[in-house]
């Protein structure tokens, strides 16, 4: 196995950062997932060039950037569509390319979703930290030196050659997530649903709030109606462990969506995202609209079952499974 | 309170809450220790992630390899059959802290808050020894308690959109140290000049649920010899 220069930042987009699936078993230090906003596309992506599903990738925000290719390298671009192209010539998305030497993938223009992902064939040779090559911003480690990618990077991969082949691997059409801008999210009552009236909880189910801009990758804010908690309450709970997908209420009554950065917290938590359902969370873009619809614990447990059924089901289709390391 | 039987609350559908008391005490604490150690010790199938806190312990596992009801029996039963014994011993961690000017930018707020000298706050700061209740809101940052009532100060109304690494803070009962610089709304009384966090290391966190933490003041000029 060689570690090969694969590719350089001409241009990085306003944040664009090293993610795998996440970190785990490092919660009791206040150590967060981090990790892919929506895994679904990081794991489809490293699938479709031939990687493990929890190879690390390059997370896209909002606007691409630009990468010149410095080996041959096999690529796949899943989650938002920004109009991927290579050398000004538009790409199919989820689906492998061959990027050649000297090729340079750029992007036209965010058309739907929030986070794009670059997977490589080979993976980001960046060093395991705490079990996992994702970027914690907020402490600043992980990934290229714990922050955002700069012009001038150039990052590594494991023995690309080995996944030339795999070029053209495709996921059916049928199952590409549509990111709407007027987005359903499923959830199941939350922690402290009982802190909360059933007109409170009605509410809460009945609207439509706004994703505001400052939503990032910590939590997906959200503007509506005020969804307040019982009277007579303290104003927070005991600090405990976070799920991603939580959505916590804080004193100004405006719901957050928790994503992978939060380890624990003293807010309310009205409900859960199912866990099928969180992927489409990560691709919220300031201006989209949310509505939460609730779901049966026996159904978010359907659903993803569903949903690593259809992984799986690719991971065997492809066979690229078995090119991994 | 501690309760005699734990209430569990789902976190969607793949967390579990094991909710032991519903208060910041040692003996509510203590179990979740207790817990979390047994855990450790024989970890179950499919769970992926387990973290304390002040009361409770929140297990986030993976749905294909245990449903919760399953996990939930293995839970009960490993909490009935708790053994006091076992957890591993604490240790007592010293903490040098340059107290109040640029370090404590909230120090005089806090004395003229309670009606004391800034001396006084640090006096009755550094007399107390504290316990790690847990490690939460960013990597290494200790929840420690509980401070003496003489102490006991509200957040600052304002929170500070930068925090600098090493503050010492107050909120509440609470008293915290900030590993990295961070947005923060805890009062800032010192900064310490120790590493709280650092992920190359073997465990990462200075501190850890259950240990006890002394503080005592430093000088300025003494800063630069602990940060070697």
């Amino acid at each position: 196995m060689a570690s090969i220069k694969t590719l350089e930042i001409l241009a990085p987009g306003p944040l664009t950062t090293v993610q795998d699936c996440g970190r785990f078993g490092f919660g009791r230090f206040g150590v967060p997932r981090s990790g892919a906003a929506d895994t679904f596309s990081l794991r489809i992506g490293n699938l479709l060039v031939g990687n493990p599903e929890n190879e690390a990738a390059l997370e896209i925000t909002v606007v691409g950037p630009a990468i010149m290719a410095l080996a041959n390298s096999t690529i796949a671009i899943t989650g938002a569509d920004m109009q991927p192209m290579i050398d000004g010539q538009p790409i199919q998305m989820w689906r492998s390319h061959l990027l050649q030497r000297g090729g340079v993938l750029s992007f036209k223009g965010r058309r739907s979703g929030c986070r794009a992902y670059l997977a490589v064939g080979g993976g980001i040779s960046v060093p395991i930290i705490l079990g996992s090559r994702s970027t914690n911003l907020a402490a600043r480690f992980g990934g290229l030196d714990g922050r955002p990618l700069q012009k001038g990077d150039v990052l590594c991969s494991e023995s690309p050659a080995a996944h030339l082949k795999g070029e053209g691997a495709t996921l059916d059409r049928a199952l590409i997530p549509f990111y709407d801008t007027q987005q359903r999210l499923r959830v199941i009552p939350g922690p402290q649903r009982h802190h909360f009236s059933d007109a409170a909880k009605e509410l809460f189910l009945s609207s439509r709030f706004k994703v505001t801009p400052q939503s990032d990758r910590a939590g997906i804010r959200l503007a509506g109606p005020r969804i307040e908690a019982i009277q007579g309450l303290e104003s927070s709970i005991l600090s405990e462990g976070i799920a991603p997908g939580a959505i916590q209420v804080p004193g100004d009554a405006q719901p957050i969506i928790l994503l992978g950065e939060t380890v624990t917290g003293g807010y309310r938590k009205i409900a859960t995202v199912i866990s099928a359902d969180l992927p489409l969370s990560g691709q919220l873009t300031p201006g989209d609209s949310v509505q939460f619809v609730e779901v049966s614990m026996d159904m978010a447990d359907t659903l993803v079952r569903e949903m690593e059924g259809l992984i799986g089901r690719f991971r065997n289709q492809t066979g690229l499974y078995y090119l991994a390391r | 309170m501690l309760y005699t039987t734990p209430r569990y609350r789902i976190m969607g559908d793949r967390s579990l809450l094991v909710e032991l008391g519903d208060h910041i005490g040692i003996d509510v604490n203590r179990k979740v220790r207790e817990l979390f150690t047994a855990l450790r010790l024989a970890p179950l199938e499919g769970v992926v992630e387990a973290i304390p806190a002040y009361a409770s312990l929140l297990l986030i596992f993976d749905p294909l390899k245990v449903r919760l009801p399953l996990l939930q029996k293995h839970i009960q039963h490993i909490l009935e059959t708790l053994d006091p014994l076992s957890l591993p011993e604490s240790k007592t961690v010293d903490i040098p802290v340059a107290y109040g000017d640029e370090y404590g930018p909230d120090l005089k707020w806090v004395a003229q808050y309670h009606g004391i000298t800034p001396d006084e706050v640090v006096r009755l700061h550094t007399a107390h020894v504290y316990h790690v209740y847990m490690i939460g809101f960013m990597p290494g940052f200790p929840y420690l308690g509980e401070l003496p009532k003489a102490l006991v100060t509200p957040r600052r109304e304002t929170p500070r959109t930068m925090v600098p690494k090493g503050s010492v803070a107050l909120a509440l009962a609470q008293t915290g140290i900030y590993p990295n610089p961070s947005p923060g709304g805890w009062q800032i009384i010192g900064r310490t000049p120790l590493t709280l966090f650092d992920p190359a290391k073997t465990p990462p966190a200075l501190l850890q649920m259950g240990d006890q933490v002394r503080f005592f003041a430093i000088q300025e000029e003494q800063l630069a010899r602990w940060q070697a």
